[in-house]
């Protein structure tokens, strides 16, 4: 059998792919990807579909050996940097593994979650439906646990299908203020609260990771007190305890927690909250509930048109060449400029 | 009664919020929303997550929103009849005091109480579950006999084990494996209510009734070999 055999990685290291759906009542967090847009991008160019599960990673990278065949692998993500046995290799591009070869990830350098998407994918039985890994929950991964080193993760057989590919664009992000929608508890703040939290300057703290991302800055005062009767959550809630200072709520959160909520950020950015990291500045901008579903769909549509905008490695096009000669005009976001990389 | 609330959880989900209070009429029109949105979703419509006095619902924003499930909603929700006794009455066998229930004699003296009368109440007392939370299988029961109510530790405990039947203030709650808390343990069940690797995975389900039966600790050893082997040990009985 063909595997993923992993030599060493960060602490932080897990399968994760578009979430657990459908367990929320019995009190399982959805998990799943941090930054949906590049576990979509890995996927993609080894030609899975965009939901499968890959190797995440959070700063640190980690080494990989491939046994027992060949693998096409790609890594997209946070701008870290790989080799194939001691040789570079690019991220956004399809890497083909053999037979005893190590790939070799590094750390981010741009954002702070990367994926290792495998051709054909894992065969590695879903637990509650999804392949992601919560460790409160001890579901998803290989036997509930994180990855770590020795850990043989065994791979779809069969040849990989296609030349290699290379994805040449950038996550798909709107520049500017990260979007939220107002609610559902922002009754329970001052008008001078909401005012602060819509134009002040936050920071990410070193409290980041797959629960939650604490912000350092002003603090918000409640008008009402900050329990409330325990109320479900979701992802990207920014809650707010008695310390006043708001909590974004990821993809590892609870179910259900008790302090209010004074908004949420808009689904289509917050793969782009994942990705920054602590000490970044982040605003908010409210924005309308139309504003949001625009956004969404526009997301949407990126993803599923990701496979037109494969292009053969051997051409090793640039992005601004594949611009200028339209090949995949469909792809970018007209309205928006280009970013280069999604740090704030 | 106040009218429901739609609150706005981003673009992808909303909460029906029907009251501000821990209430068992408040949280029968929760779990009532919630069997008829299982029965029939509306398109579009990904998960319901039922807490005590709303309902969450997950959405995909591109195939329905905020502005067509609330209108949908709307009649639904101020015409609802409080579902109760919807669900199952389970008996789960308990080891009070000792090892099993190491603040038992403590929470009898704060009473003043003898050990077996919080036994006697506790065990006296039908419980149910408003939701399921905090952990895999949590249940967060109501119903405990105000005489026992008893406000939390101050010092949190970091791990209390799995099966501690616990009580918090003016709830009470089952472990399903273990976790940091600051509520006093009264006794343990070899019940396992979260088992990923057994059939149901998930044994208690908000809407479902609790009696705790006290067992002799001679009993344990046999039960708890029986929970590991994938049986439920808990027991379901008819009101």
């Amino acid at each position: 059998m063909t595997s993923l055999v992993v030599k060493n990685c960060g602490p932080m290291t897990s399968l994760q792919d578009w979430g657990r759906i459908g367990y929320q009542r019995f009190g399982v967090s959805p998990s799943g990807a941090m930054d949906r847009r590049c576990l979509a991008m890995a996927n993609v160019l080894v030609g899975n579909t965009p939901e499968d599960a890959a190797i995440e990673f959070m700063n640190l990278g980690g080494s990989f050996a491939c046994e027992g065949g060949e693998l096409q692998v790609a890594l997209a993500g946070a701008g870290c940097t790989a080799s194939l046995n001691d040789a570079p290799v690019k991220a956004n591009t399809t890497i083909i593994l053999k037979d005893g070869d190590t790939l070799q990830v590094g750390h981010a350098r741009t954002g702070s979650f990367s994926y290792l998407a495998v051709g054909g994918g894992f065969r590695i039985e879903p637990q509650l439906g999804s392949l992601s890994f919560h460790p409160r929950s001890h579901l998803g991964g290989l036997n509930g646990a994180p990855l770590k080193a020795g850990d043989r993760l065994p791979c779809q057989p069969g040849a990989p299908q296609g030349g290699p590919m290379h994805l040449p664009l950038e996550p798909l992000e709107e520049p500017g203020p990260i979007r939220v929608i107002l609610g559902p508890q922002d009754d329970y703040f001052t008008q001078q609260a909401i005012d602060t939290f819509l134009t002040a300057e936050f920071t990410v703290s070193p409290q980041a990771d797959r629960m939650g991302f604490q912000l350092n800055g002003p603090r918000l005062h409640h008008a009402k007190g900050f329990n409330i009767v325990s109320d479900g959550i979701v992802d990207g809630h920014i809650q707010v305890p008695g310390s006043g200072l708001p909590i974004v709520l990821m993809r590892d959160r609870q179910t259900a927690g008790g302090y209010p909520k004074i908004a949420t950020i808009i689904s289509a950015d917050l793969g782009r909250f994942a990705q920054l990291r602590p000490g970044s500045p982040v605003h908010f901008r409210a924005v309308s509930r139309d504003e949001a579903v625009v956004a969404a769909r526009r997301m949407k549509e990126w993803i599923a048109a990701l496979p037109s905008a494969l292009v053969p490695l051997c051409f090793d096009l640039t992005t601004e060449r594949l611009l200028s000669t339209n090949l995949i005009g469909g792809m970018v976001d007209a309205l928006a400029p280009k970013v280069p990389d999604h740090t704030a | 009664m106040q009218t429901p609330r739609f609150l706005p959880c981003g673009d992808s989900a909303l909460t029906v919020e029907f009251g501000s209070a821990i209430d068992p009429d408040l949280n029968g029109k929760v779990l009532a929303l919630d069997a008829l949105l299982r029965a029939s979703p509306p398109a579009g419509v990904i998960e319901t997550v039922p807490t005590y006095r709303s309902l969450t619902l997950q959405f995909d924003p591109t195939v329905t929103d905020y502005g067509a499930l609330t209108r949908l909603l709307e009649e639904t929700v101020t015409s609802l009849q409080p579902e109760n006794a919807i669900g199952t009455r389970w008996r789960v066998p308990v080891v009070y005091g000792g090892e099993y229930g190491i603040d038992l004699e403590d929470v009898a003296e704060r009473h003043g109480l003898t050990p077996s009368q919080i036994v006697e109440i506790h065990s006296g007392a039908v419980y149910r579950i408003y939701m399921i939370g905090f952990l895999p299988g949590f249940a967060y029961l109501g119903g405990l006999d105000p005489r026992i109510a008893t406000s939390r530790r101050t010092h949190p405990r970091l791990k209390v084990p799995s099966g501690s039947i616990m009580i918090g203030g003016e709830q009470a709650g089952i472990v399903p494996m273990e976790m940091p808390s600051g509520w006093h343990l009264l006794g343990r069940t070899p019940v396992l209510s979260y088992a990923p690797e057994r059939d149901p995975v998930f044994l208690f389900t908000a809407g479902d009734e609790i009696v705790f039966e006290p067992i002799n600790a001679s009993r344990w050893d046999v039960l708890e070999k029986a929970a590991l082997a994938g049986e439920t040990v808990a027991e379901p009985v008819r009101a």
